[in-house]
């Protein structure tokens, strides 16, 4: 079980440093000053997040590895994360609709996981949907404001949508490790929070003036280590410093 | 007379030029619904504050 349990401990740390990494990327080349702040302020949540669950699966591991090992000096194929929050950045909608997609299938997650039998991940998972629910609210007024917006910005709300939409499905595909977590109570089972994630989508492209998309082959792989070549990007540039100065600190 | 009041009220220590005036329908104010998400969150960021800047002792009325 304990097994299971670092992995999945690992898959929401990698999720939540990862897209924070992404979004961190926007730092100083945000559109306007407020939506600069806005999404490096929700880049520094998520990296919070992810020190959170890597000192829990830090210590659960029971060796002396540190948080920062677990994000520094891992691999590409010891990535849990979803493929969704590894890829690029692209425009502003296709950033927006990113954190979209994930915010919606964060929070309820969250809100789950604030029950788990498991007090660690209980209490951490409590305290970041306070954060994730601003994040969704942020995003969700995004994705409204561009697909109602002008023509360009419709365009491209659609053409992210286009984009995103293949790497949703495996949000709500369980992993080996999650089905035994969930199987122990210390986890929700996965498809059962598909459909609040699919009402929230609904709710907000009906506002926004974006069909929903028709059902559609699903690309999954992220959460056992199987990644796009994005993942190699992000890591190249997070994992540089103490790659080529280790154990360098300032 | 709400300009009047804020003049005699705010002005009184040279703190004030210009004062304006917004009728209170105008203004749009967060809930106190969604005040933990809105709020909370700042609570443990510590890193957030400009506190961690030894200043010399010279400087006066930081």
């Amino acid at each position: 079980m304990t097994a299971a349990l670092i992995q999945y401990t690992l898959h929401l740390a990698d999720d939540s440093l990862i897209l924070g990494h992404r979004n961190s990327e926007w730092t100083g080349h945000g559109p306007i000053l407020e939506q600069d702040i806005a999404l490096s302020n929700i880049a520094l949540d998520l990296i919070g997040q992810a020190r959170n669950f890597y000192q829990y699966a830090a210590e659960l591991s029971g060796t002396p590895v540190t948080e920062d090992q677990l994000a520094y000096l891992r691999d590409g194929w010891d990535f849990r994360n979803c493929l969704l929050v590894e890829q690029s950045n692209g425009d502003w909608a296709k950033t927006i609709l990113r954190q979209f997609f994930f915010s919606a299938y964060q929070t309820s997650l969250y809100e789950r996981l604030a029950q788990s039998r498991d007090k660690t991940l209980s209490a951490i998972s409590a305290k970041s949907y306070k954060e994730g629910i601003y994040h969704l609210r942020w995003s969700s007024e995004w994705v409204i404001r561009l697909g109602d917006g002008t023509e360009e910005s419709h365009t491209r709300m659609k053409n992210a949508v286009e984009e995103l939409w293949k790497f949703t499905g495996e949000l709500h595909t369980a992993a080996p490790y999650e089905e035994e977590t969930a199987a122990k109570g210390t986890s929700p089972d996965l498809p059962t929070l598909r459909p609040l994630w699919e009402d929230k989508i609904k709710e907000v492209f009906d506002e926004a003036g974006i069909p929903y998309p028709p059902p559609t082959w699903m690309q999954t792989g992220g959460k056992e280590g199987r990644h796009t070549e994005q993942l190699g990007y992000v890591l190249a540039e997070m994992q540089f410093l103490q790659r080529a100065y280790p154990g360098c600190e300032w | 007379m709400a300009i009047e009041n804020a003049r005699d009220v705010y002005t009184r220590r040279m703190e004030g030029v210009s004062i304006w005036v917004v009728e209170s329908k105008y203004i749009h104010a967060s809930s106190p619904d969604d005040a933990t998400a809105f709020y909370e969150p700042a609570n443990d960021k510590v890193y957030r504050h400009p506190t961690f800047y030894d200043l010399p002792d010279e400087l006066k009325h930081m």
